[in-house]
């Protein structure tokens, strides 16, 4: 109970006092804390349990690389498990649990795992467990994994996306990114300059500085003025997480209020990356106590929320900075003492300084109670705060291929080639003072007006983990990886740095190693006698910090997601009490009414009277030109040059390989205008098959492809009464069957309106096919509609049509055929034989597969054993030999309209020449019996086109 | 996002764009003359280079085919270009 | 030292400070000369070593890795098994793998964690059950595990589903295989590993295949960034960089590389306790042990081999996700990837002799590598030791393509695997 809350100072709003709750008892905050930050003043120490040991752990930075501490927060109707509490805004209301604690994080019961964690050292899982069998042992851990819980009853809020072009992006608003951002506005470049921290500034807004001959703060406000003068954009609270392919920056805004966070995708001319660093911790034993804190991170608190974080302070380092931070610490009132690694450091007054020492162990239990040296000198504190030396924050440049080179004098991983297009700067280019960073700017952007700072100095001495070392020494906080666990890495013969990630791991928690890694691979490096920079770093994968899914999946979802294509007459049949279902990516009706017994009424009334089928989802893809009969003819698997100027002719369409792509009607308008209809959802790929062809095989401007698909509404009239209903709509045509047989296309008028009648049939019955601009279907519908209801007709679904084609034996592409079905194998081997002419998929015919006896092939199958339907999917069976074998399924099975009984359609085993014989059925473990017969169980001579 | 330059409507997004194959990936004439091996080789056998590639691509939106130069490894991709007349 | 595991040993090392254990396995150098040399130390080059010392006696084999074993997809998959096909030669060939797992955790004496929760592919439309019917029908006749789900099912064993008037991707049910699961990849890389070291297999790591060595018209070895290598008969298991190997030894191949992304959110309490698969939303899920949810889609549609996630497939696969599970928006992505796979025309993989006598080929695995990998060892083991086909790999050969014989899942089941 030792941080306190300073009376003055810091950036908190104290005229704006707030209260959370975290595991139940109430923090009070000022506007202006981070969670963390209020968290801190209240005193509590124990906030979270590690992932592993589960042992009590406290705060160890103020930014996005707390490896330590996350909650779950309850926002009104919002939830969001696992918030990291040093990013967080403190807002009023919020209820924080602790992630994976209970009670709570003080009094967590799993916290005598600890006792054992000598027995359970890194990959202890892969040992054990074996016996009797993993899958006793893993509910049990699966229950204890996992960090906060996800709440199934709310879904969460919907994040917005954002697309951005700008001529630069400036990741890091600290004093260099700001520099970086004025030049670069200043020489009229369009800036967005974005922040993972609540306001702009960096360092400047807890640390010393003197910039162009004024404070720091003063030179911030300054410049932030200027920039907002000139335009620049600037981001607080956005992160930018993932450089992409082609200069594509990923960023994760968040927001004050706790609305869902934003995803910005910029695409920058220029990025530049002034995203600072890290501060790595010290190792010695016990280092993970609650009270151990970045010392960064503690002069953040003091002068950012006014939190002194200790009475007592210790402040432990292997650089410069730690002497700084003491004298903060000291002059808001704590008692310091400095320990130094460096043997050279100067001494300071007022501070007790221990030149050329280092801790070798902390003392305490659940929180820090002091520190033994290297030399045994025992301090007591409440606080203890380390510096290891810094990690450049170069995340994004190693996403980008850039190759990293060790300084040794800097003890970091600097950029080393350049990467077209990124421009790393500041700390992240491992320049840890103000003036070296300003001064190397001109050079670096190429760009004049730069600051200027009070030169100062930095200085390190390496403080690595050593191979041997007694004590529990901390490498990966989170998730609890030591020292000795690196040690058993090596012994294990764990020893590149992919493998000691995997095997202990190290970094691949919710922090992603920000504070461990180094110091992981460095421990590595001296226990196998290699270099740092011979260790190597892991693969820098994306996200730089975790990422909402809602921000990732912004605006997708329900009708939004991968949206149906809607009909022109949607409202029509909507008004007609239509069920909408959807089919090859349209949204159509299944049948009118609420009843799926309507389906057969349907049908039974088109083969009565008179059906009305909205069929505008088919394909109509224009192929005109001098060359598109020869065209035509090379696409199709028929011969179609022969085709007379108003004639129509059902065809195939292979693909190289042989197989059915698409099967439809072509229809010749004349001599050099044809349209292609193909299935609904094959309408995209047949065009760009057209075009591929068109483009690879024949002379250019003689062959033009028009999709009119979209622009075309189609309706269907079908059965008996087909030809009278037309009549009766008004729709002015010579119906008579010697002037328009069918098979043939004809112009017709409704009205004003052009329209086109084609005389093809998916039914077996007269029908008639309707194509008219799309919006000016819903007129010609009114009027079949009428016609079609006084003749007893009306409109029918399309669960209706499936009846009336599958009974006439004509088959969906895709269902009745699969990918491996070739033409012979509907029963159409004559073009093969016949046609001379060149075609898509021709050679592949004659490959062995394409030719053996034993393909499945198209048949028709009744019930043998005088059950019911057929279930669609049931496989045939060969029972000749030891075990079943499949000899082919069924694809369609309806009850039948015209038809007395059910139909249906398979695709089997030498089919064609097995009329007749009745085969065994395997279907979800019983069995049926069916008879083979031909596809056509209905008008089999076709009487009834013409009827 | 990938950002590819059709040669005739610019940059656009990468969704736009289909993979085509190989550019001089030439269909062998003559039909039952072809071997087995000479017509899978067409069909199913691919360069599959790492690193530069040359490659046949179309343009879905504008639906023309055009060649383009790309790097397979750091996905740098030169602008589009058209194919001349009777170029696969 | 410590070589065997267990409990027991365990708790005998951790009185010992955990100081007394063995190398999982041995870094020798490099012999000029092996009986068989395998190339690629991932699962299936691994695999094919232990097996070839275990099955077949031959131990005087050496696996040459580029980088570092199981550095590859083996290390970077979404770690499914399953044998949910649909033709029976694929079926033969998973189930061969499914099976050999269900008893390596004990075989290799290595915790490899499967975890047979089970495997949920969804329908969506009435037209997609009659497909999942046709395919667990055809599962059933072939000899493996599968049920036909129905909406109730899938409630049950997805409660949190997206079942709302909304819902984009309505559940009406879908394949259940109930053995499959999971299994924790480099777990099973490092398992093999150290079982194929123990046996006396060389495992050389930073060792790259530089050219082939080719006397006679016969492959005799490879020449590697370690010196050459000769031997009877080299195997070839390298995935996503077939085509390169290939090259090298004079032939081409039927597979195009693309990079394939996965993703792992943070680490939340037990929510997800089946693997699902969502054809229509492109998106496939399970939780891990440790709690992440472990994601996964389709491939890029462009070739590639950039070893790296990219965003618009990312937002592609995370949307279908939280459309299906609504609640999952709450989660964060915490780590994103991608590895190189080598796909086949008919995506099923290509196992035999090359077209260069004396390399024998095990590639064209595509997405579903990972969950083969008992199944590819032992097969290409056998090929090598045997200079013959196994019965299950015969349908393989890479003679299919010219008899234009392939084995396409999505042609058959309509279901992409």
């Amino acid at each position: 109970m030792t941080a306190r809350r300073l009376p003055l100072g810091g950036e908190i709003e104290r005229a704006r006092p707030l209260r959370f709750t975290f595991d139940g008892k109430v923090i009070e905050g000022f506007v202006g804390d981070t969670l963390a930050s209020a968290l801190l003043a209240s005193g509590r120490q124990v906030l979270g349990r590690s992932f592993k040991y589960r042992r009590p752990r406290g705060l160890f930075g103020a930014g996005v690389e707390e490896p330590n501490i996350c909650a779950d927060v309850t926002e009104g109707a919002a939830f969001r498990p696992n918030q990291r509490v040093t990013t967080e805004p403190a807002r009023d209301g919020l209820v924080l649990r602790s992630a994976s604690t209970a009670p709570d994080a003080e009094r967590d019961r799993t916290g005598f795992i600890d006792l054992f964690a000598r027995f359970i050292p890194s990959g202890f899982y892969y040992k054990t467990f074996m016996f009797p069998d993993w899958h006793l042992f893993e509910p049990r851990i699966r229950a204890m994994a996992g960090l906060g819980r996800v709440d199934p009853a709310k879904t969460g809020p919907v994040g917005d996306q954002v697309n951005h072009f700008c001529d630069a992006l400036v990741i890091g608003a600290g004093p260099v990114g700001l520099a970086a951002a004025r030049m670069l506005a200043g020489a009229g470049k369009s800036v967005v300059l974005a922040d993972d921290g609540s306001r702009p500034g960096g360092s400047l807004l807890y640390r010393e500085a003197e910039i162009d001959g004024m404070p720091g703060a003063d030179w911030l406000a300054e410049t932030l003025a200027q920039l907002a003068g000139l335009g620049v954009t600037i981001l607080p609270r956005t992160t930018a997480f993932g450089l992409y392919d082609h200069g594509l920056v990923a960023l994760n805004q968040r927001h004050e209020d706790g609305r869902a966070d934003t995803l910005w995708r910029v695409r920058p001319e220029r990025i530049v990356l002034a995203a600072g660093a890290i501060e790595r911790p010290l190792p010695f034993s016990m280092n993970d106590l609650p009270g151990i804190m970045s010392a960064q991170a503690g002069l953040s608190y003091l002068r950012r929320q006014a939190v002194l974080p200790g009475a007592n302070i210790v402040v432990a380092a292997n650089n410069s900075t730690g002497a700084g931070v003491a004298r903060a610490m000291a002059e808001a009132g704590a008692r310091v003492t400095l320990v130094d690694r460096r043997p050279d450091t100067a001494p300071l007054s007022g501070i007790a300084c221990h030149a050329g020492r280092s801790i070798d162990r902390a003392l305490g239990r659940k929180a820090v109670q002091g520190v033994v040296l290297d030399d045994g000198t025992e301090i007591t504190c409440d606080c203890l705060l380390v510096s290891g030396g810094f990690t450049p924050t170069i995340h994004l440049y190693a996403q980008a291929k850039g190759r990293l080179a060790w300084d040794e004098t800097r003890l970091a991983f600097l950029p080393g080639d350049p990467v077209p297009g990124l421009t790393v700067i500041g700390g992240a280019a491992g320049q840890f003072t103000l003036g070296e960073a300003f001064a190397t700017l001109p050079a670096a952007l190429g760009l004049e007006g730069a600051p200027t700072a009070a030169p100062s100095s930095y200085a390190i001495t390496p403080a690595w983990p050593e191979p041997g070392r007694k004590g529990r020494i901390w490498i990966d906080y989170q998730h609890d990886v030591t020292a000795k666990d690196v040690e058993l890495a090596a012994r294990e013969n764990f020893t590149s740095v992919e493998h000691l990630k995997r095997y202990t791991t190290l970094g691949m928690a919710t922090d992603q190693g920000k504070t461990s890694n180094l110091n992981g691979l460095a421990l590595m490096g001296a226990l196998t006698g290699r270099e740092i920079p011979e260790v190597g770093t892991t693969t820098y994968r994306p996200p730089f910090t975790p990422v909402p899914y809602t921000s990732l999946a912004g605006l997708r979802g329900g009708e939004r997601m991968n949206p149906l294509r809607r009909l022109a007459l949607e409202g029509r049949h909507r008004a007609l009490g239509a069920a909408m279902g959807e089919y090859g990516g349209w949204l159509r009706p299944v049948h009118y009414g609420e009843d799926d017994a309507a389906i057969l009424a349907e049908a039974k009334m088109a083969r009565a009277t008179v059906g009305l089928f909205d069929a505008s989802p088919l394909g109509k893809i224009e192929v005109i030109g001098p060359d598109a009969a020869d065209f035509l003819d090379f696409i199709y698997y028929n011969t179609v040059s022969t085709l007379k100027p108003g004639g129509c002719r059902y065809g195939f369409i292979l693909a190289e390989s042989g197989v059915v792509y698409d099967d439809g009607v072509l229809v010749r308008l004349d001599e050099h205008r044809f349209v292609v209809s193909c299935s609904s959802s094959h309408v995209a790929g047949v065009h760009a098959m057209l075009e591929e062809w068109r483009q690879d095989r024949f002379p250019a401007r003689r062959i033009f492809i028009h999709n009119a698909t979209a622009g075309t509404a189609t309706i269907t009239v079908t059965g008996p009464e087909a030809r009278a209903a037309i009549r009766a709509a008004g729709i002015a045509a010579d119906l008579d069957d010697a002037a328009f047989p069918h098979m043939t296309t004809r112009p017709g008028r409704h009205g004003d309106t052009p329209l086109r009648l084609t005389r093809v049939s998916f039914t077996g019955d007269r029908s008639y096919e309707l194509s008219i601009r799309q919006d000016l279907a819903p007129g010609l519908w009114d009027a079949l509609d009428g016609a079609a209801r006084a003749l007893g007709g009306g409109p029918i679904g399309i669960e209706a049509v499936m009846i009336l084609r599958a009974e006439k034996g004509y088959i969906v592409i895709g269902k009745d055929s699969d990918g491996m079905t070739r033409p012979m194998d509907l029963g159409l081997a004559g073009p093969l034989r016949s046609k001379k002419a060149e075609f898509i998929g021709k050679r592949s015919l004659l490959q062995e597969e394409a030719q053996r006896p034993d393909r499945n092939q198209l048949v028709g199958l009744q019930p043998a054993d005088g059950g019911g339907l057929l279930p669609v999917g049931a496989h045939g069976l060969d029972l000749s030999g030891a075990a079943p074998r499949s000899i082919g399924y069924v694809t369609s099975s309806y009850p039948g309209a015209g038809h007395d009984g059910p139909v249906a359609l398979a695709l089997i085993e030498r089919g064609a020449s097995r009329h007749g014989e009745v085969i065994e059925l395997h279907h979800l473990g019983s069995r049926r019996r069916a008879r083979i017969t031909a596809p056509c169980a209905f008008d089999p001579k076709g009487d009834r086109l013409n009827g | 996002m990938q950002i590819f330059s059709c040669p005739f409507c610019g940059p656009r997004p990468e969704y736009e764009f289909h993979f085509g194959g190989d550019l001089g990936n030439h269909r062998p004439e003559g039909f039952d003359a072809v071997p087995d091996q000479k017509w899978a080789d067409y069909l199913y056998f691919r360069n599959n280079p790492k690193g530069m590639a040359r490659e046949v691509w179309m343009h879905l939106t504008c639906g023309e085919m055009f060649s383009m130069t790309r790097d397979t490894v750091t996905m740098e991709a030169a602008p589009g270009e058209a194919l001349a007349e009777g170029q696969p | 030292m410590t070589r065997h595991y267990s409990a027991l040993s365990l708790v005998k090392e951790g009185l010992k400070g955990q100081k007394g254990w063995a190398p999982a396995w041995t870094s020798p150098q490099p012999k000029p000369r092996y009986d068989m040399v395998i190339v690629g130390g991932g699962g299936h080059g691994l695999a094919t070593a232990y097996y070839l010392a275990k099955t077949h006696g031959i131990t005087n084999v050496a696996v040459i890795e580029k980088g570092w074993l199981g550095g590859g997809n083996t290390g970077r998959n979404t770690t499914v098994v399953r044998s949910n096909y649909f033709f029976p030669e694929s079926v033969r060939l998973y189930d061969m793998a499914l099976k050999l797992y269900e008893g390596l955790s004990r075989e290799l004496n290595y915790n490899i964690m499967l975890s047979q929760r089970g495997m949920i592919s969804l329908a969506h439309t009435p037209a997609e059950m009659e497909m999942a019917a046709r395919v667990v029908n055809a599962m059933q006749i072939n000899g493996t595990d599968a049920e036909l789900f129905g909406p109730g099912d899938v409630k049950r064993v997805l409660p949190v589903y997206n079942f709302g008037p909304k819902a984009r991707y309505p559940a009406l049910g879908g394949v259940w295989q109930g053995r499959s699961g999971t299994a924790r990849h480099d777990a099973v890389a490092w398992g093999y590993a150290r079982a194929a070291s123990a046996l006396g297999v060389d495992i050389l790591q930073q060792c790259e295949v530089q050219e082939f060595l080719i006397e006679g018209g016969r492959c005799r070895g490879v020449k590697t960034s370690r010196g050459e290598i000769r031997a009877d008969r080299v195997g070839l298991a390298v995935a996503g960089h077939s085509s390169q190997m290939a090259a090298k030894a004079g032939f081409r191949l039927p597979v195009t590389s693309y990079a394939l992304q996965a993703c792992v959110s943070e680490p939340v309490k037990p929510i997800l306790d089946t693997v699902v698969l969502s054809p229509g939303a492109g998106t496939y899920a399970s939780q891990s042990d440790k709690g992440e949810m472990v994601v996964g889609g389709g491939l890029d549609r462009i070739p590639s081999y950039g070893q790296r996630g990219n965003l618009p497939v990312l937002e592609t696969v995370i949307s279908g996700l939280v459309e299906m599970f609504p609640s999952f928006r709450q989660l964060k992505l915490m780590r994103q990837w991608a590895g190189i796979v080598d796909v086949a025309p008919d995506s099923s993989p290509i196992i035999g002799e090359s077209p260069l006598p004396g390399l024998f080929l095990n590639c064209g695995w595509g997405t579903g590598g990972f969950k083969a990998i008992p199944a590819g060892g032992t097969l290409l083991a056998h090929l090598l030791a045997t200079g013959q086909h196994h019965d299950i790999s015969r349908p393989f050969d890479l003679d299919r393509f010219a008899r234009g014989r392939l084995i396409d899942e999505a042609a058959g089941s309509g279901i992409a695997h």
